[in-house]
């Protein structure tokens, strides 16, 4: 059953687990995505690039209404409109009045989180404007009416054969299950629309301070054709994108291209610096960047700025054997899943109650962790977000009441003591000639539902050393 | 020495010094002066107390057979890590103080030089997070803290880092394989220990396990609150041990050790998760 992210948190865990479909795929794009990024941070001093990797983005962080006032310098300076949004909200309606000053009336888009996080494509359809995703994944997930699944594969959660039926369907394909044939098709459609669009549409990757320069990763072109063929290109950019200097941005592109997709680096690398000038044969005649909070700031004064390092390579997600289980929609409506998403949903939510499922959705493994390229501890940031919940009273009633059960014991000896001798007793008189207990009463029911729980010893080990 | 009127307070680094002579910070914490057996407090753990005690027992004769005094303070309850990793750090900070009153005195008299557990996410707990949990606490509990974060060890690490031990007595004719512990290996960065030691166990290698550092689902609290994810992270768990056809897995923690269990039980699967002191300590072949 196909997972509906406006559904509860246990509903859409549920309807994940069932979806045997999308797990298989989830399943096996995962252990190709862990493959080739383990092969790519192999083949270098991964350790080195995480340093600096790091350095270079907290340093932009640390610095970041510094570095905010420079690249809005910068970019003026090469020619592009600078606009600030509070929200998602502002931010659309900056992109529709944009659209609407130049009487745009079909955009193509590259492949962009923050679009996602802001739902601009139903603010621009809303609108009366004909906006298309050009990314290949993105154009999948478009033309299925789905949230992508994944910060670098959006449309992991389907197979070749999931693919081939909608292109059938939607563009007339014939039917094929060669990967080449279902790209061709996409690529007559798309390639019409780069030509005939009003308006290029872009997230971003960096934003250089030093120069005003936009950068964006890509591996299909579409991205440099989004940001050149159009007469108007418009960027939406996080506030927490920029960095100081085109060395760090070079350093980053490194660090993402290995994590992501397993290359040395991506096939493009597109720099924007402001639109066409005097003398320049091509480019847009408008650039404009939007830099968007929509709940940044609120992320960096709750004290967790190192959520805001991430480069949103995906190799938290690449190595979690959570996200590996349930896939990207189980997340809820948010493009940010996996351990990051856990992460920086609740932290920038308005209400953080409707995602409080998300931070406990973690084993704290600990493989995030040592993949980040840009060290965020993640499970100590899940940690902090636990503990916030708890304390703003955000769990139920029977969560507390079990890990006050499981906890007060450990108070005190004389408190332990007595709670060790009620589960010897609880045990033996559950307790199976195996060993073992097959059923144990709610919350614990939840152990038992799937697995066996062992029966407390006869004796504790402080018995047996006592009677040594 | 008598703090003289007007003295201004002295800071804990300048207490170390006295006129005239300079003492030298200490290095190595476990160092012995020769011929004294090392001293150890044994931390059996909650789990291990009340489900499976035989695993102290392990722990306590391989410490002992290896040269080392073992203690077993009675006040003991729990690290606090099931409080902590569910966020309720007000209860969790009171059991870490437990735990600092009933072995930090111990540490602090040298009566004994080291605090050893046999389950290596309880170690990270006192090693690593207890600094988080006590970032705001008195500094004489974050002082006592750090100290004893310095010299709580898990039992394999300290067989073979600290008591430099390479094969134990132990003897198996079963076919081993190995799961890393997600703490273990990622929060204390111990794989080598372990697997030095499991080696000594019969003459064939252990068996390479497909996936051995990837999580059981355990996860603590996270087997209940989000136990049909951790089941199905725990059968996949289960089908690779399957198909290395071994016949006992080896594991250092009993949180990992029971989940397996349940599943591998519950599933019908013949290997079975053993607690690697079990292992190392007996020489008859049945898993426990």
């Amino acid at each position: 059953m196909k997972v509906d992210v406006e559904a509860p948190y246990r509903t859409r865990i549920r309807q994940a687990l069932e979806d045997t479909d999308v797990r298989s795929a989830v399943n096996r794009a995962m252990g190709q995505l862990a493959e080739r990024r383990e092969r790519a941070v192999g083949a270098i001093d991964n350790e080195r690039m995480r340093v600096d990797a790091r350095a270079a983005r907290e340093g932009a962080i640390r610095q970041l209404p510094n570095l905010l006032e420079e690249v809005e310098r910068t970019l003026t300076e090469n020619g592009s409109v600078v606009h600030w949004a509070r929200d998602a909200g502002e931010a659309n309606r900056i992109v529709v009045e944009i659209a609407r000053a130049r009487g745009v009336q079909s955009a193509v888009k590259s492949k962009s989180m923050v679009t996602e996080e802001i739902h601009l494509n139903k603010a621009l359809e809303a609108a009366g404007i004909d906006v298309v995703e050009t990314d290949l994944g993105e154009y999948i997930i478009q033309l299925a009416d789905e949230p992508p699944s994944h910060l670098v594969a959006p449309v992991i959660h389907k197979r070749a054969e999931d693919i081939s039926e909608l292109f059938q369907e939607r563009l007339g394909m014939e039917p094929s299950l060669d990967a080449a044939v279902m790209c061709d098709t996409a690529r007559q459609v798309l390639r019409q629309r780069f030509l005939t669009a009003d308006m290029g549409i872009s997230g971003c990757n960096f934003a250089i301070a030093e120069t005003g320069t936009v950068c964006l990763i890509t591996n299909e072109g579409n991205g440099r054709m989004v940001t050149s063929l159009p007469p108007v290109h418009v960027v939406i950019a996080g506030i927490e994108k920029v960095v100081a200097t085109p060395e760090d941005a070079l350093l980053l592109w490194q660090a993402a291209s290995r994590n992501a997709t397993g290359q040395d680096v991506s096939v493009y690398f597109s720099m924007s610096s402001g639109p066409r000038r005097a003398g320049h044969p091509d480019g847009p005649e408008e650039m404009h960047v939007i830099l968007l909070d929509n709940g940044r700031t609120r992320v960096l004064e709750s004290g967790y700025a190192d959520a805001l390092l991430c480069i949103r390579c995906g190799a938290c997600l690449d190595v979690c054997p959570v996200y590996r289980e349930i896939g990207g929609h189980a997340y809820g409506a948010t493009p940010y899943s996996g351990p990051i998403g856990s992460i920086l949903t609740p932290l920038m939510a308005d209400d953080m109650g409707a995602t409080k499922d998300l931070p406990f959705a973690s084993s704290l493994c600990g493989s995030c962790r040592d993949a980040c390229p840009v060290r965020i501890d993640l499970p100590r940031l899940l940690l902090e977000l636990r503990s916030e919940i708890v304390a703003e009273g955000q769990t139920s009633m029977a969560e507390s009441a079990t890990v006050k059960g499981l906890t007060l014991p450990m108070l005190g000896p004389r408190r332990y003591r007595w709670a060790t001798r009620v589960a010897q007793r609880f045990g033996r008189l559950l307790g199976a000639a195996s060993g073992y207990l097959s059923w144990l009463p709610p919350p614990l029911s939840a152990w038992t539902r799937s697995r066996v729980f062992p029966r407390p010893a006869a004796k504790t080990f402080r018995e047996l050393w006592r009677d040594k | 020495m008598t703090k003289a009127a007007g003295e201004p307070a002295r800071s804990a680094t300048s207490r170390l010094r006295l006129p005239g002579v300079m003492l030298y910070p200490m290095l190595d914490p476990t160092h012995q002066p020769a011929g004294r057996k090392p001293r150890v407090a044994l931390f059996v753990t909650c789990i291990v107390d009340v489900m499976y005690p035989d695993v102290g027992m392990a722990a306590v004769s391989l410490l002992g057979e290896h040269g080392a005094d073992v203690v077993f303070p009675e006040g003991q309850t729990c690290c606090g890590q099931p409080a902590f990793n569910s966020g309720r750090r007000p209860d969790a900070r009171k059991i870490a103080v437990g735990f600092l009153d009933v072995f930090g005195p111990l540490v602090e008299s040298g009566e004994v030089d080291a605090i050893v557990a046999p389950s290596g996410s309880c170690v990270a707990m006192v090693r690593h997070s207890y600094e988080i949990l006590l970032a705001e606490a008195r500094p004489k509990v974050r002082e006592r803290a750090h100290r004893l974060a310095e010299c709580t060890y898990e039992l394999t690490e300290y067989l073979v880092d600290v008591l430099g031990v390479d094969s134990t007595d132990g003897r198996s004719d079963q076919r081993i394989t190995y799961h890393a512990c997600c703490h273990l290996l990622r929060d204390l960065g111990v794989d080598r220990q372990p697997r030095l030691l499991l080696e000594g166990l019969r003459d064939e290698e252990v068996i390479d396990l497909e996936g051995a550092d990837e999580c059981c689902g355990f996860g603590g609290m996270f087997a209940l609150w989000n136990a049909d994810i951790s089941t199905e992270m725990g059968r996949r768990k289960a089908r690779h041990l399957e198909a290395s056809g071994a016949d006992v897995v080896a594991v250092a923690d009993v949180g990992c050790m029971t989940h397996m269990n349940g599943i591998l039980t519950r599933d019908g699967h013949r290997c079975r998760a053993v607690h690697v002191a079990e292992l190392l300590a007996k020489s008859d072949d049945s898993p426990s």
